[in-house]
């Protein structure tokens, strides 16, 4: 396990500004922001509103006209980029790897570069490999195009990690490939993660990426003006403006489900048999269950067949055709979004909640959900007012300071202020 | 003498011309892709020294071969050195017109992937853009080898080495005996050559050219 690899560092934007030379306006203003150790922070905006751009000058491949960069605390605006760009990762859109090389000699050029030994390069690609779950064996000495977009895209994902750097900068990696496969690699995206704790930087315009992906997501508008920067709960529940709520788009409610796994809700228990208990036994628990029906596992304790009185009545000693078969679980892992959609399509309208191995845990049903979805809504709604609160004594502080620092007629202005 | 006894005859005199001319070219090609690599590396980036290149290069080209060792004559004197200046000159333009184009089709996304991951220009452009151009290169010096096949005729005009001498001198006795001979087996020689030659490229492009991008 890369367990003990690097874990994230913050990194601090102070100011940062980028100006083109022959545009009037800068690309990038005065932005400053932090990103905690370990945080995946989503850029999310426009085409052209500069977030690629402000990616870019985090590992410099954009030299900033303005401000400082800070990773770990360490002020890298000044210092080599070369040696700066080997220490964060650098996924892009279409993976960008290297066709003349094998995927092997992709991963293994960062390494490479740093001076590894022969044995741990080859150590560490297999490992990696393995991590973005592309066999070794198979694809090691395969050459970019004999892969598919998705393979490409993992091996671009490896050769970002290769040298365990502690940030990770990945701009809209996920642009060019299709909505199925591109769903799959998020997933991956965020097992990593759970597993590598790295700080990323990740750039991209579909909002629901941002919010599937994101611990905290920017939104920005032109010149990379940070509209609102905070967790995906709270810019669903409550955008801070107009440009936010059009970026949000419809459904903000419908999208919150994304954020809540089944784990997180009330998950009820519901009387169950299993295929070996007889049917006297059965029959005791139907009766004493009060729900009218029981939930049958299998021998390995996975849901398989609701039964109801009447099933019972109309099998006469076998259980073999009564029931109707389960055909649609939910593991404790799925989104509120995935539970309601089989809660949905079930005609009685609840779904079994499975654990890692398939085997039940419990049933959530449209009640739950709904209660679930309001008590959810109104934290958030609660969070929202607290940290708007927050920003405001912050913000009337600020100006304070800086009313003060401005010297003078001090007194005079502030009192006009307020 | 029929051809085929004029060839047994002086076939010592006509495999020495035609190492000759093989050597004269192979060597020219050699300076002209170091150089002509050079400067493409030296002028891709920027647009207007790059076309300056090429144009440079493509206006020595337009200069007939015979015309350019007469005018080098009477500044580097007879023999191997002007034949080496010429050939030289002439096997520049493909070699710098296809790495500056080569270099330049380079995709701009792998460069900056390559940039983003920490590679040094040197590195970069060795490891990257160099082997991604070198198709089009190799097309290039193939190309221009080819060229100075028929070119190198031409020198046994300041008495430079090669087959050219063989056609020149067949030339210069027309109505003789072995005149026709001789032509004919100097032309011929140069084709021999240029295929063999051809044939080496092919088997470099094989050897040098990673699986991941041959065609």
């Amino acid at each position: 396990m890369p367990e003990t690899g690097t874990h994230g560092a913050s990194i601090e934007l102070e100011n940062l500004t980028k100006r083109f030379p022959g545009s009037a306006q800068p690309a990038v203003d005065n932005v400053s922001m932090e990103i905690k150790a370990g945080e995946v922070v989503v850029f999310v905006g426009p085409s052209g509103c500069g977030k690629s751009t402000t990616l870019k000058m985090i590992n410099r491949l954009i030299e900033p006209s303005g401000g400082r960069i800070r990773m770990g605390g360490e002020d890298v605006t000044d210092i080599d980029p070369v040696g700066l760009r080997r220490k964060v990762g650098y996924a892009i859109q279409s993976a960008g790897l290297f066709p003349h090389m094998t995927v092997a000699q992709n991963i293994g050029l960062v390494p490479k570069m740093i001076g590894w030994p022969r044995a741990r390069i080859r150590e560490r690609t297999e490992e990696l490999l393995d991590l973005v779950g592309l066999d070794p064996g198979e694809f090691h000495g395969r050459y970019p195009r004999q892969l598919s977009g998705g393979q490409q895209q993992r091996v671009g994902v490896a050769r970002a990690l290769a040298a365990d750097p502690p940030v990770l900068l990945m701009d809209e990696p996920f642009g060019a490939v299709d909505p199925i496969t591109r769903d799959h690699l998020q997933d991956e995206l965020i097992r990593l993660q759970h597993e590598l704790r790295k700080t990323i930087v990740f750039v991209t315009h579909d909002f629901d990426e941002a919010i599937k992906l994101g611990d905290r997501i920017a939104v920005l508008r032109e010149r990379s003006h940070i509209a609102q920067f905070d967790t995906p709960e709270a810019i669903l529940t409550n955008p801070a403006d107009d440009f936010v709520s059009g970026f949000v788009g419809a459904g903000a409610a419908l999208k919150r489900l994304n954020l809540t796994r089944v784990r997180d809700v009330e998950i009820t228990d519901y009387p169950t048999v299993t295929v070996d208990d007889p049917l006297q036994q059965i029959f005791n628990r139907l009766r004493a269950g009060g729900t009218g029906e029981v939930l049958l596992l299998d021998r390995r304790g996975r849901p398989y067949k609701w039964l109801r009185r009447g099933d019972l009545m109309r099998a006469r000693g076998s259980l073999a055709r009564a029931g109707t078969l389960v055909h649609d679980t939910v593991t404790r892992d799925a989104t509120l979004r995935d539970a309601l959609e089989a809660v949905l399509t079930d005609n009685a309208g609840r779904v079994a909640v499975t654990g890692r191995r398939g085997e039940y845990t419990g049933v959530v049903d449209m009640e739950t959900l709904i209660n679930s979805v309001h008590e959810m809504l109104e934290a958030d709604r609660l969070d929202a007012m607290e940290h708007q609160h927050e920003l405001e004594s912050l913000r009337s502080a600020q100006t304070q300071a800086e009313q003060e620092g401005a010297g003078g007629v001090t007194s005079v202005g502030r009192g006009g202020e307020r | 003498m029929n051809f085929w006894e004029y060839l047994v005859n002086r076939h010592q005199q006509l495999l020495t011309d035609a190492y000759q001319h093989a050597s004269a070219v192979f060597q020219c090609m050699v300076v002209a892709t170091l150089l002509g690599v050079l400067i493409g590396v030296a002028t891709y980036r920027s647009e207007w020294a790059g076309n300056l290149a090429t144009t440079t290069t493509a206006t020595v080209l337009t200069v007939p071969a015979l015309a350019l060792i007469g005018l080098l004559i009477p500044v580097v004197g007879l023999g191997v050195a002007p034949t080496v200046i010429a050939l030289t000159l002439y096997g520049l333009l493909p070699v710098v017109r296809n790495c500056v184009v080569g270099l330049r089709q380079v995709d701009p996304s792998l460069v900056d992937a390559a940039t983003g991951i920490g590679m040094s220009r040197p590195a970069r452009l060795l490891r990257i853009e160099l082997p991604l151009a070198w198709p089009p290169i190799l097309t290039g010096i193939r190309v221009a080898t080819q060229m100075l096949m028929g070119i190198a005729a031409i020198a046994a005009y300041a008495s430079g080495p090669g087959l050219g001498n063989v056609i020149f001198r067949g030339l210069a006795s027309l109505g003789s005996a072995n005149a026709l001979n001789q032509v004919l087996a100097g032309t011929l020689g140069i084709v021999v050559l240029a295929l063999l030659f051809d044939a080496a490229y092919v088997l470099i492009g094989r050897l040098t050219i990673p699986r991941g991008i041959r065609a």
